[in-house]
């Protein structure tokens, strides 16, 4: 075992893993972060997707010891003060979910996009995001999500 | 799926990884950003007892132009190679060939050291590697070599690093010609069915493909072709001349050859107009 | 009746946000993975690598000695656990072979990943460590693997038990068939392929198993699509008394048929809480999952199609061989019947002959996949007018439009004896050619023909027809399915004004919440807000059929629609009591009651289940309470039907193939949610061009699945797909008073054969007339390869034959 210390959502962790224990298990199992969850065992699907000191990371390629550290952020660190992120409400109001299965892990690459990229062209997010599948909504609803959330971060005046 | 158990520890700087290499030999696996050998792990493909990070030697994270070279540090990250202006200034090929590797995700972790070590036949950058004829800088505890990419790729998933040594730089050289990259593949996340790297040479190119045998394999006979003044299209009729691609799910040895050919022509035109 | 009908719909049709959505923004959905119960242990499969090989022993003892493992049990260990083998609930024929199931193989390993032995320890990496370590001695056996091998003379057997590998052979023949083919002017015969398709929900599969061995009672989570059906079945595989079983379904990822049935990990999990009495649980892991969940389609299809001169059809004939692996899985040999009446399409036709063969083969067993059996038949009907066009010379619109059923707003027969609820084929046609700008594409397809370009542009349509709505019990009994095709709904009024729904719909993003809500918020009058649905739980909802086959809306929906009818009934009867006038005094609209001509006269639903709660003055003879529930079984199926057209661009060099663009036009019937729509004729219209372009299980000869993970089984990012166009027809259903007919599954249907009818088109000029799914760059390539070379030459003399590439036979990706 050995011990990591790092920052989740703000939150200051000291904690023993098993050095084999992924990130993602790290954060579900350990700290009750629940919503970011497991899809495949390849690093394709991309369910898994967090920050990992501001860059889109899948949770399930890294191990929870490597982030000793780090300041990782998951999908329950979006909200701030009851008030969903850009990204979360675009998603609803756009309807860029159906299960929701692998809506976290979207949105935390679709944060990191955004942040990373001045104004994207659809095909530009869908490129982005090819790291990153969805079986229910053929994709659509999920760019225009974020193309909605990316014109309301970079015009605060509009928000 | 979760790796079988191994031992991990941190090293702290480069001598520091290579006394841990020495100290626990051939069962140790180097983790740089892991996201070539985790995902084996994780399906029990591999499973070494010994896992040394070497993920934080960030003084291995650079990209310098060193007169007539450009040095690339072996923990820089993907996304980093990819946005390197010194790259793009003088060996465009390098920055927007690690642009196309995996997604955004794991271009964020992967390193160019990891990617090049790991001695994946399917993997971009080694061919790019082998076009330039790129230096890879060897470390161990008994001092440093320097070895050509045309020597470094020895087999499938075996390169020329020995047991106890840390590659540490990569070496390109400045490009005054045109290049090009053509990966070709159905789905953007996914490997190279087959890729070619052309870089414009005087009176000719250097020519490399992905996926087309064990190793990355130079195209000699496209190469020697342009030599003596065949034009690109015709040159390229020689892209599948001494290749032993596989066949696999993504296409046959058959498709294969006939896409290296294609390819070829399409990057010696690209890498003639540049 | 009425009054429900016609009053002002506020919600019904407007494309409400969902209520679903919040916990599954923000992390605090409740996935099967995301539970944990105290105490809990972890569940492990041993699974054979062969895909056929007996089992001679199986050696737990080392696994028994791992740190944390509490058991490892082989089949035999576990055989007296079983009253039944696995269900299959739907055997077609009288003489159908249907093989014991056991949820852990005793005897015998029939394909790669059968389980053959489980353990269970106290952390998930030490039941998987332990799993390793258990060492079964297989002889391994010939395999089949192709159908039609399987089927020859000699064949090796998947099961001794049974004279050979064919499981039944299901028929249907209408009118003077073998006439009709022998007079006919035109008779074209293709064979089509239909790849094995992972399903690939993202939420892989998991169990928790919950005992509470004092009372021999048994709480099981599952991320399953049909917890009602679970418990019956599960009860009786387990000889466990059904009222002691409750099956919860929570939030669920994803189904598309996936989840849709009783597999051996849910019948060892709680076999296992029964016989170690502590809870216990299992999460798939993705590989895991690509051989242990069922596949999808996999079918042989020869069609043929008989016509007159101009391409007036007068007779179809069909006959398949659909694999069905290893077993029979819930629903595994029904799948090809669910398309068994549609391989006429939208066309009118006298002759009608349809033959099934299931077959047995060495592979995961294959069952509901998004579609199920109407993908098949549209693809086939869809991709022999394409050829029927070519042979009489017709454009692939001109040959629909001549064969349409005409327009129909009240039930009609047609060949097979089904009655089409209503149908406009017309109409959807015309808008999607109007969207798509055809004439304008074909002049752009002719002008790159003419020019040689590498890359040719091809035209594809697809005018689907499908049928949903499962089902009219009587229908699903005449085709020998065991159980019934009804849906069941309760509406509770409270007494503080706000509504319970109960359905016995199992959602699984289809935002089943919402659309009820409207539903309800319009009947009842009550505040959206104010309703909760409830569902997927069988101790909460008692009564259900679940989810699959498009069935939630124009079932379960139905009944909901029913069971507020009554609602306003019984409210109508305390109204005209309270207000002292008679039930046909009262006027009802939009959840108030009110006196014809004295309209300040009024009572609410709300107030009225405060009336009927305190049950202080009700009238004779009415119970207190208001709350009903209706359990309605559909008269007939509905038929959502439409028009799908495709442009795709052809690089004729490396076979790779894009689409340019994508227009549909759907007609599910009246809307209830246009927003919920889209999404789901987007995500159909994806999971068809997956079908059609990228995915396929390859199987090597050994029966070894090669796609063996998502990193090489093709399932498309959005990097890969179009942004699709898409709008609507509404021609109302006549099976149902709600009009609405289903959309869960039609962009899967139809998609497939727009996509590869495009790509025939874009090759046609090289005498291309056939490409089998996925068209995979490298089986565009070999097409083009054998067709004699490419369209075009770039340089100017490159010729076939350069390389060792030329004229291919072989099939791309080992293909079986």
């Amino acid at each position: 075992m050995r011990r990591i210390s790092l920052t989740v959502n703000g939150v200051k962790h000291d904690a023993m893993v098993e050095p084999r224990q992924l990130l993602v298990y790290f954060l579900r199992e350990q700290l009750a972060l629940t919503g970011t969850n497991v899809g495949c065992d390849t690093s394709t699907c991309g369910a898994c997707t967090i920050l990992v000191n501001g860059k889109s990371a899948k949770s399930c390629t890294l191990l929870a010891v490597q982030a000793d550290g780090a300041e990782v952020t998951t999908i329950e660190g979006l909200a701030s003060n009851g008030e969903m992120h850009p990204l979360q409400k675009a998603f609803h109001e756009s309807h860029g979910l159906q299960c929701g299965y692998c809506t976290p892990g979207m949105i935390m690459a679709s944060v990191d996009l955004i942040a990373n990229n001045d104004a994207m062209s659809d095909e530009d997010i869908r490129m982005g995001l090819e790291g990153n599948l969805c079986r229910c909504t053929g994709y659509q609803n999920i760019v225009k999500s974020v193309q909605q959330a990316a014109g309301e971060m970079r015009s605060p005046a509009s928000t | 799926m979760i790796p079988a158990e191994f031992d991990y520890d941190v090293a702290e700087s480069g001598d520091h990884a290579l006394q841990l290499l020495e100290q626990h030999g051939d069962e140790a696996k180097l983790l740089a950003g892991g996201h070539s050998l985790l995902p084996l792990m994780k399906l029990r493909l591999a499973t070494p007892s010994m896992l040394i990070d070497i993920g934080r030697l960030n003084d291995m994270s650079y990209v310098r132009d060193d007169g007539d070279a450009l040095a690339i540090g072996a923990l820089t990250r993907h996304e980093d190679v990819e946005g390197s202006d010194v790259l793009e200034q003088h060996c465009a090929i390098v920055a927007h060939t690690a642009g196309e590797i995996g997604d955004l995700q794991v271009r964020h972790f992967g390193t160019i050291g990891g990617s090049l070590a790991h001695g994946d036949p399917a993997s971009d950058l080694p061919t790019v590697m082998l076009a330039l004829d790129a230096q890879m800088v060897l470390r161990s505890s008994s001092g440093e070599r320097t070895v050509g990419a045309n020597e470094f790729f020895t087999g499938l998933f075996e390169t020329a690093l020995g047991p106890t040594e840390l590659l540490t730089e990569i070496r390109v050289p400045k490009l005054t010609g045109g290049w090009s990259y053509q990966k070709f593949h159905h789905r953007a996340q996914d490997w190279a069915i087959v890729g070619v790297a052309a870089v414009q040479s005087n009176g000719g190119a250097s020519v490399a493909l992905t996926n087309m045998g064990e190793v990355p394999l130079r195209a000699s006979g496209v190469e020697q072709a342009l030599t003596s003044g065949s034009d690109a299209a015709t040159a390229a009729q020689e892209a599948a001349q001494n290749t032993s691609p596989p066949s696999d799910p993504f296409g046959s040895a058959d498709y294969r050859r006939d896409l290296a050919r294609v390819l070829t022509r399409r990057a010696l035109q690209e890498a003639m107009g540049r | 009746m009425a009054q429900v009908a016609d009053q002002a719909q506020k919600f019904v049709g407007g494309g409400i946000l969902r209520k679903e959505d919040p916990e599954l923004l923000t992390g605090a959905a409740r996935f099967i993975d995301d539970m944990s119960i105290p105490g809990m242990l972890w569940v492990s499969f041993v699974r054979s690598p062969f895909a056929h090989a007996t089992i001679n022993s199986v050696d737990t003892s080392r696994a028994a000695s791992m740190p944390g493992v509490r058991a490892v049990y082989s089949g035999a260990d576990l055989a007296d656990e079983w009253a039944d083998g696995l269900p299959c609930a739907w055997p077609v024929t009288e003489d159908i072979k249907t093989p014991k199931h056991w949820p852990i193989a005793q005897d015998k390993a029939r394909f790669a990943g059968d389980a053959v032995a489980v353990v269970v320890a106290e952390t998930r990496p030490q039941a998987l460590d332990a799993a390793e370590t258990v060492d079964v001695d297989y002889e391994p056996l010939d395999v089949v693997v192709d159908m039609e091998a399987a089927l020859a003379d000699g064949a090796t057997k998947v099961h001794d038990e049974f004279e050979n590998n064919s499981s039944y052979v299901w028929n249907l023949d209408v009118g003077e068939v073998e006439q009709v083919f022998n007079d006919a002017a035109v008779v074209v015969k293709e064979r089509y392929y239909h790849p094995r398709l992972i399903p690939n929900a993202i939420e892989p599969r998991g169990v928790i198993c919950q005992p509470n061995p004092a009372q021999g009672e048994y709480t099981l989570y599952s991320a399953t699509q049909i917890p009602h059906i679970l418990k019956v079945t599960l009860a009786l595989t387990l000889g466990l008394p059904e009222q002691k079983l409750r099956v919860v379904a929570p939030d669920v990822g994803g189904g598309f048929g996936s989840k849709l049935n009783v597999y051996a990990e849910e019948a060892t999990c709680l076999a296992l809480g029964r016989k170690l009495g502590v809870p216990l649980k299992w999460i798939e892991t993705r590989s895991e999952g690509y051989l242990a969940t069922i596949h999808g389609r996999d079918v042989i299809q020869d069609m043929e199609v008989a016509a007159d001169e101009n391409g007036k059809i007068a007779g179809v004939r069909a006959n398949l061989l659909a694999d069905m692996g290893a077993y029979l899985q819930l629903v595994t040999p029904g799948i090809p019947i669910l398309g068994a009446f549609l391989y006429h399409g939208v066309y009118d036709a006298q002759a009608y002959s349809f033959t099934c063969t299931g077959v047995f083969t060495n592979k995961t067993p294959t069952d509901a996949y998004r579609g199920a059996g109407r993908p098949e038949a549209t693809y086939a009907v869809e991709r022999i007018m394409d050829a029927l066009a070519r042979r009489v010379g017709k454009d692939p619109v001109e040959i629909r439009r001549l064969n349409f059923l005409a327009p129909f707003d009240e039930a009609r027969e047609v060949v097979t004896g089904l009655s089409f609820d209503s149908g406009n084929y017309d109409a959807s046609l015309d808008k999607a050619l109007d969207m798509f700008g055809y004439d304008d594409l074909r002049a752009e397809q002719q002008r790159r023909r003419e020019a040689g370009d590498t890359k040719q542009l091809g035209i594809g349509v697809s005018t689907y027809i499908e049928m949903c709505g499962l089902a009219p019990s009587q229908v699903l009994a005449s085709l020998r399915y065991v159980a019934g095709g009804w849906e069941a709904a309760t509406i509770r009024c409270h007494p503080t004004g706000k509504v319970t729904v109960i359905t016995g719909t199992s959602p699984h993003g289809q935002g089943h919440v919402t659309a009820w809500s409207q539903i309800v918020a319009d009947e009842l009058g009550v505040d959206f807000e104010d309703i909760e649905v409830l569902h997927g739980d069988t101790a909460i909802s008692p009564l259900g059929m679940d989810s699959y086959g498009s069935r939630s809306l124009s079932v379960g929906g139905v009944a909901l629609h029913y069971a507020a009818e009554k609602v306003v009934t019984k409210a109508r009867t305390i109204a005209a009591h309270e207000l002292e006038v008679s039930e046909e005094d009262l006027e009802y609209s939009g959840g108030t009651f009110s006196v014809k001509g004295a309209p300040d006269k009024s009572k609410t639903i709300p107030e009225i289940a405060f009336s009927a709660w305190t049950a202080h003055n009700l009238p004779e003879g009415t119970e207190p309470g208001l709350e009903e529930t209706h359990v309605f079984d559909p008269p007939n199926f509905t038929f959502p039907s439409g028009a799908h057209l495709c442009a795709v661009e052809v690089d004729t060099e490396t076979g790779m193939t894009n689409i340019v663009k994508y227009v549909a036009v759907d007609d599910c019937g009246k809307a209830i949610n246009p927003t919920i729509i889209e999404g789901q004729v987007h995500g159909g219209i994806a999971q068809g061009i997956a079908e059609a372009m990228y995915e396929e299980a390859v199987y090597d000869e050994n029966g070894v699945l090669m796609t063996s993970s998502m990193s090489n089984y093709r399932v498309p990012s959005a990097a890969e797909l179009p942004t699709f166009e898409i709008d609507r027809t509404e021609t109302p259903s006549t099976t149902n008073p709600l009009g609405v007919k289903g959309i869960g599954e039609a962009g899967t249907i139809a998609s497939p054969p727009a996509v590869v009818n495009a790509t025939i088109d874009a090759l046609a000029p090289l005498g291309i007339d056939h490409i089998d799914m996925p068209v995979s760059p490298e089986r565009v390539w070999a097409a083009i390869k054998n067709a004699g070379g490419s369209t075009v030459d770039a340089r100017g003399a490159e010729t076939t034959g350069a390389g060792s590439g030329t004229g291919s036979a072989d099939a791309p990706g080992g293909g079986t």
